[in-house]
């Protein structure tokens, strides 16, 4: 018996993550400058990691209530409000262990096998393999550049999404930085009422949306009775490692996901949840001057690209801009570019059908390399 | 042009050219030379330096703050001994603040020697001042909000989803 054999098939049906093989090759060359991270370039504020300093020195080494700890639920339900949703602390928010176990918990919670869950893409790479672990059916759908990666009923029906059971919503997106205003989101409620889906929004980029205010489906007649919202610390709070997110929404639902999370996960890390409750508390100035600096960036990115004939829709949040490739072929161009300008960026068909012949690049990267990072890309883009 | 912002862009970097402080507010080109002209004229910058971390340097480079109490009488006020202070070349810096003495100074020169002379034979005899008291800087850690030293590497994976 080789145990390789034994695999399930669950796990067997998925391949590889493509932003696996990028990163190996990107490890390959030196002195590479990298547009491919997804995550912040800052550390957690400095108010937030003393927190959990001191939480360890006091000893607060052990388990929370599953749910997280009852004081910081209750901020995260104040926090919420400023997105006009409103959650009760008690049974209607749990944390988690990064937003992503939360979406993990939210696919075991909800699908069953065979269960359609409609993914738009280019997306996020954790959510069809997801609900595939979970035993559903992924069914992409494909959004487009003319519609600024923003989801549509069109493209819904197109897919056929009007028979799925559960849809997965990301905005602002990562890979694309698209954002959907509340009347586009007014065209997808709509869609998924009439066709009685369950929405699971990963709203982990909310506070990183450069234009306008986040606004979320939850906050549409008819959709917070099924809506599964995510958020968490990582990006705004640039608290990766520390793993920290949660879920809110009705508390049936919560209910089950706790069921989950106490027999996978049993709680949060504690110091994190001390982190997470004074970030909270005291650090939306660092928020605001990360989103600031991410802003200019953005600004910089998208007026370089423009300048050098390269095009890119107007990316309005996360730390993505997503261009199109000059030829069309998207892995191609990202592989020559690291080979000849030690440049890396993502590929958008590592996200999914919709996301090839685009490129993924991030802006979480300081200025002084932006700035030779654009030199580069000019100079391939050019010869 | 909001001009808080360009200051934000400047003071942290005054090298970078007017296009790409341009491309980082949204402006463009002629609007971010016409606030910076106005920036200069209104006396709101007066200057561009270099942050220097003289450990780099081979040649020897002395700094020293010194405290300076003065007492005021009815035909001079503080202004009038600072504009005579802060002619010498060898300040660098010279402020006036609250707490226990009146003007902080920072001096530089080429040798402890030339500092120290500086100060028993420039600034201890003008009049007004009653008591000087010197600290020699022997390290520096950070200036003009930038961290000396060989910084942190970036620990994140180069690609990651």
């Amino acid at each position: 018996m080789t145990l390789g054999d034994q695999l399930s098939d669950r796990v067997k049906q998925v391949p590889p993550s493509g932003i696996r093989k990028f990163f190996e090759l990107a490890e390959e060359v030196d002195d590479v400058i990298s547009l491919g991270v997804g995550e912040p370039d800052f550390s957690a504020p400095w108010a937030a990691r003393t927190a959990a300093i001191d939480s360890l020195e006091r000893g607060k080494t052990s388990y929370t209530s599953n749910r997280g700890m009852r004081e910081l639920r209750e901020a995260i339900s104040e926090r919420v409000t400023r997105y006009g949703q409103e959650y009760d602390p008690e049974d209607e928010i749990i944390v988690t262990t990064g937003a992503s176990e939360a979406v993990d918990l939210a696919f075991r919670a909800f699908v069953d096998p065979g269960d359609v869950v409609a993914i738009p893409q280019p997306s996020y790479i954790s959510y069809t393999p997801g609900a595939i672990f979970a035993g559903g059916e992924p069914l992409p759908v494909p959004t487009r550049a003319e519609d600024e990666f923003t989801l549509t009923p069109e493209a819904l029906e197109a897919a056929g999404a009007d028979e799925a059971d559960v849809l997965v919503l990301c905005y602002p997106n990562n890979p694309t930085g698209a954002v959907m205003s509340d009347d586009e989101l007014a065209d997808v409620a709509s869609f998924v009422r009439d066709h009685d889906l369950v929405v699971l929004s990963d709203e982990i980029y909310s506070d990183l949306r450069y234009e306008d205010d986040h606004a979320s489906i939850a906050t549409h007649p008819g959709m917070r009775e099924r809506t599964i919202v995510f958020n968490g610390f990582s990006k705004a709070y640039a608290m990766t490692g520390l793993r920290l997110g949660y879920a809110m929404g009705p508390a049936g639902a919560i209910d089950a996901m706790n069921k989950v999370h106490q027999y996978a996960m049993l709680s949060a890390p504690t110091t994190a949840q001390y982190a997470a409750l004074e970030a909270l508390r005291s650090c939306d100035d660092s928020v605001d001057e990360m989103r600031r600096e991410y802003d200019r960036r953005r600004r910089f990115v998208l007026a370089r690209f423009e300048e050098m004939g390269l095009d890119c829709f107007e990316a309005k949040g996360a730390f993505y801009v997503f261009p199109e490739a000059p030829d069309g072929d998207d892995e191609a161009f990202a592989e020559g570019l690291l080979e000849e300008q030690n440049v890396a960026l993502v590929p958008g068909s590592v996200f999914g059908e919709g996301g090839e012949g685009h490129l993924r690049v991030s802006y979480a990267t300081g200025m002084r390399e932006l700035r030779e990072a654009m030199d580069r890309i000019e100079a391939y883009v050019s010869d | 042009m909001d001009k808080q912002s360009l200051l934000d862009l400047l003071r942290h970097d005054a090298r970078e050219s007017v296009d790409d402080i341009a491309r980082q507010l949204g402006a463009d080109a002629e609007a971010v030379a016409a606030a910076l002209e106005e920036l200069e004229e209104d006396g709101v910058i007066r200057g561009y330096q270099a942050v220097v971390d003289w450990n780099n340097v081979d040649e020897e480079h002395v700094r020293a703050q010194v405290e300076v109490d003065v007492e005021l009488d009815r035909e001079t006020g503080y202004e009038e001994i600072a504009r005579r202070i802060a002619r010498f070349p060898e300040v660098a810096t010279l402020r006036l603040v609250s707490g226990d003495y009146d003007f902080f100074i920072e001096v530089e020169g080429a040798s402890m020697h030339a500092v120290s002379n500086f100060v028993s034979e420039r600034i201890a005899p003008i009049p007004e001042v009653t008591k000087t008291v010197t600290h020699f800087v022997m390290d520096s850690y950070k200036e003009e909000g930038i961290e000396l030293g060989d910084g942190d590497d970036d620990d994140r994976l180069s690609v990651s989803p």
